[in-house]
């Protein structure tokens, strides 16, 4: 009895993993089934290769030394407003790539369409990434170490350069891969900035030229570069995990800063929030308020607006229940086989949306037509939401699963055991248990789904159905034929709904109140989203 | 009639043999402890007797219901058997009284409410009925646990290792109140443990274990006084195994003769308590003081003796003997020893 559960929980766990990362382990087919697929298409690869190269180059570069400097500026100096400007220099998080482009193309930014741009832009955006991971990465650090530093003849600023960055340096790379994935897998940006990235080749093989064997093998060559990407970074990890966990209280306090420097130290993080976040914001707002007032609202904002919400509503239900089903399967089964399964499923979350797209499209397109043949159901999958929600839950799955799978390894056995002991079946476990445990769980992976379905495009753009166009394609759309006053306010609601999770965390912090656990909470998200949890035991 | 009975009860892990064939009876209202080493196989027991685990053969049988036996296995919900976890496994989202009802789901409210104030009087925790656990001091949150255990009115309460993940300061004053609790629940008991001062002053009856094996069932005097094996007499206190050859109810050592409990002849090993050794300073004595480790009401004196064995003995602390000191070492009056293997 026991072991015919025990099998179909792997056999659960199992199902959910082929049925995400199936598509994605098929891709690498097209190559073996149509070698000369790419074709005419060729000709794009070695522009995709040198463009996708200097935006990781400058991205990684820009982000590693925005994100640091700030990590460190917050956490070993002490100014006015601290407290505010270590949170508020998180909100770039909410700003998509697509949408800063749009208020940078707006006000004819000189030279903003170029790599250079593109690079600036998703440096802008992106390096929350490092300076969260860097941030949480220097509260761990045990001041008995910094102090075992200067009492070994070394200066305060040569003690955090020489102990608290070395440290830190596995968790500013894991910063850094976050944020070269997003540029990755960035589409918006690039393809508003004429920027010809691998993505951007994929959508003009694809959805331009009709070509779907070269955007499979344009797909693959950017997974490779995706994977590539992954291996250096664990490489440059090497086996450099500095665990250590500094005891409350137990932060090197900061330096308080004086007269300029202090100055310095809160108008240049408030500068650049200002100019990422603020500026936008009001720009949206103002265009917004001329748009609907000149009658300039694009006539199907309205139901963008509901597609949206209605893709992101229901994502935000299916991904986190199959989530709860892929990690509950792990641990009720405790085999092997079920935990491999887990970590499968959750590849999707590096790829790039444009990838995941392509690779949902093809089992999809082969099921479809065979159904078609029997029953007539003409498009069932590429022709309606079906095949875009398969999309989102191959590509946001990981993220709700970490959100998940995070709660859920905290709830120790034992609890299971004394429900059980004290008459709860295994439904009471669930119900009476586990799902009271895992609500913040649970509510962060819905939050988190919500958002990423809201700003999503590129994955979006190549399956949506006719008519099915969301906010964030309305965005691009208008964008892209400069009509900056019609993208406004589509603009404003993306960006507005990407605060939530921001606000939710800062909230979270001013609740615990102690700085490190903040730190740490902020840590696990930002971990959560790079998919790389380490629960700890 | 016992109220609980094991019967042969076996459970593998793979290759590793947990629990091999152990049978025990426990009366009602009766506190049994098992006592044995870390890895011996009594949590293992715990939980096959409370259905976290399917025993491989044998039954359990609880209330003159077979709960775990050929063809037969009910899983832990149906058993009525209440557990205290080692590091007690309360609810953090539920409050104290919310844990302690956890139990009575069952039940119409009225009774509820009644059973989980009674149960939490019981504990003397009815104050923090609308606390958290994370607000409690670990004391506290052992007696919810108990208190959790117990509401259900459960045939049966095991405990695992109740007091590991106490401060040992707070310990002997918890063992007593919980010793206490257990009796005015008039609750069957059974309690897994370590700790041998534990096991022998807490428990009606000490059971023995070692490698999934009960080797002794007795009394906590017996257990200590006429322990089975030499490996018991060791585990449960310090002892002194001496060979020496018994004629009746007598038996000749290297220390002299001590009196045999039962009348045996021939080569044999008896164990011998520190305690059941007196000293007196003697600058021709037999032995030598190499070690003394000073307990507050009593000494342990590690002495090497003439024939060249090393020899414990624990004495009262109203004369001292120093390190290096020549004493004799003999026999203390009516010294009653029991033969090992």
């Amino acid at each position: 009895m026991t072991r015919a559960r025990v099998d179909a929980w792997t056999a659960v766990t199992l199902a959910c993993a082929a049925l995400v990362a199936g598509p994605l382990l098929g891709l690498p087919i097209s190559f073996a089934v149509e070698p000369g697929g790419l074709g005419e298409f060729s000709g794009l690869v070695p522009e995709a290769l040198s463009a996708t190269a200097i935006l990781l180059v400058g991205v990684g570069a820009g982000t590693l030394l925005l994100g640091t400097a700030l990590a460190l500026l917050v956490t070993f100096c002490d100014f006015p407003g601290r407290g505010w400007i270590e949170w508020a220099l998180v909100l770039p998080l909410a700003m998509p790539g697509y949408v800063f482009t749009l208020f940078a193309l707006g006000l004819e930014v000189p030279g903003i369409r170029s790599s250079l741009g593109a690079v600036c832009v998703l440096t802008l955006v992106l390096y929350p990434y490092v300076y969260l991971l860097a941030r949480a990465a220097f509260l761990a650090q045990s001041r008995t170490l910094l102090e075992a530093a200067r009492g070994l003849g070394l200066s305060r600023r040569a003690a955090v350069w020489r102990v608290g960055l070395p440290l830190a340096r596995p968790a500013i790379l894991g910063g850094v891969a976050l944020a070269l994935m997003e540029a990755l897998a960035d589409f918006g940006t690039v393809n508003l900035l004429g920027v010809q990235t691998f993505t951007d080749a994929i959508y003009r093989t694809w959805f331009v030229a009709f070509d779907r064997e070269a955007g499979m093998q344009l797909a693959m060559l950017l997974v490779s570069v995706t994977l590539t990407l992954l291996v250096l970074e664990r490489l440059a990890r090497g086996r450099a995990q500095y665990h250590q966990h500094a005891a409350r209280g137990d932060v090197a306090p900061p330096v308080r800063l004086r007269g300029v420097a202090a100055a310095a130290a809160v108008l240049a993080p408030l500068a650049l929030v200002g100019f990422v976040v603020a500026a936008p914001l009001v720009q949206l707002g103002v265009w917004s308020v001329e748009s609907i007032r000149a009658d300039l609202l694009a006539p199907e904002f309205a139901a963008a607006a509901r597609n949206s919400v209605l893709l992101a509503a229901m994502s935000a239900v299916l991904v986190p229940a199959a989530a709860v089903l892929l990690a509950y399967g792990a641990r009720a089964s405790r085999s092997r086989g079920a935990s491999v399964g887990a970590r499968v499923a959750t590849i999707g979350y590096g790829l790039p949306g444009s990838v995941v797209a392509v690779a949902v499209i093809v089992p999809l397109g082969w099921l479809e037509r065979r159904f078609d043949a029997v029953a007539g159901t003409g498009l069932l999958f590429t022709g309606t939401v079906i095949g875009l929600f398969y999309a989102y839950l191959v590509r946001f799955l990981a993220l709700a699963w970490g959100a998940v799978e995070a709660t859920l390894a905290r709830i120790p056995p034992q609890l299971d055991d004394a429900a059980r002991g004290l008459g709860a079946d295994r439904l009471d476990v669930l119900a009476r248990v586990h799902l009271p445990l895992m609500r913040a769980g649970l509510a962060t992976a819905a939050l988190l789904v919500f958002v990423e379905v809201m700003k999503e495009l590129p994955a979006t753009l190549l399956l949506r159905p006719l008519g099915g166009d969301t906010l964030a394609i309305a965005v691009w759309q208008a964008t892209s034929e400069s009509l900056f006053e019609t993208a406004a306010l589509p603009s404003l609601l993306i960006v507005l709904v990407g605060l939530l999770p921001v606000a939710a965390m800062i909230r979270l912090s001013g609740r615990r109140g102690a700085e490190l656990e903040a730190a740490q909470a902020a840590g696990a998200w930002a971990e959560g989203l790079e998919q790389r949890r380490e629960v700890p035991a | 009639m016992s109220d609980v009975r094991l019967r042969g009860l076996s459970k593998s892990f793979g290759a590793v043999r947990a629990v091999r064939d152990v049978s025990l009876e426990i009366e009602r209202g009766e506190l049994v402890a098992v006592l044995g080493p870390s890895g011996c196989g009594k949590t293992t027991l715990l939980r096959t007797i409370a259905g976290f685990e399917r025993p491989d053969a044998g039954c359990v049988v609880v209330a003159d219901q077979v709960v775990a036996g050929p063809g037969r296995f009910l899983p832990p919900e149906t058993r009525r058997i209440g557990m205290v976890f080692q590091d007690y496994a309360l609810f953090p989202h539920l409050t104290v009284a919310a844990n302690v009802a956890f139990g009575l789901a069952a039940r119409d409210r009225a009774e509820r409410e009644g059973l989980t104030q009674r149960t939490l009087e019981l504990v003397g925790l009815q104050h923090k009925a609308t606390r958290h656990p994370h607000e409690l001091s670990g004391g506290e949150r052992q007696r919810v646990a108990l208190a959790r255990a117990l509401a259900p009115e459960p045939a049966l309460v095991l405990l695992d290792e109740p007091f590991s993940s106490l401060d040992a300061s707070l310990r002997a004053g918890l063992r007593r109140e919980v010793e206490l609790i257990l009796r005015d629940a008039e609750a069957t008991a059974l309690l897994v443990t370590h700790d041998q001062e534990e096991a022998l002053s807490l428990a009606d009856r000490v059971a023995v274990m070692r490698e999934g094996h009960i080797v002794q069932v007795d009394a906590p005097e017996e257990v200590y006084a006429r322990p089975a094996t030499r490996w018991a007499a060791q585990f449960v206190g310090e002892v002194n195994v001496l060979g020496g050859v018994a004629h009746g109810t007598g038996v000749e050592t290297e220390l002299g003769v001590f009196d045999l409990r039962s009348p045996a002849n021939g080569p044999v090993h008896v164990a011998v308590r520190p305690e059941q050794l007196e000293l007196r300073a003697d600058h021709d004595g037999n032995a030598e003081v190499v070690a003394r480790e000073f307990r507050g009401h009593d000494v342990l004196y590690r002495l090497r003796h003439e024939a060249g064995r090393v020899v414990l003995a624990q004495l009262p602390s109203l004369e001292l003997h120093e390190v290096g000191a020549r004493v004799f070492v003999r026999p203390a009056p009516a010294a009653v020893t029991t033969l090992v293997d």
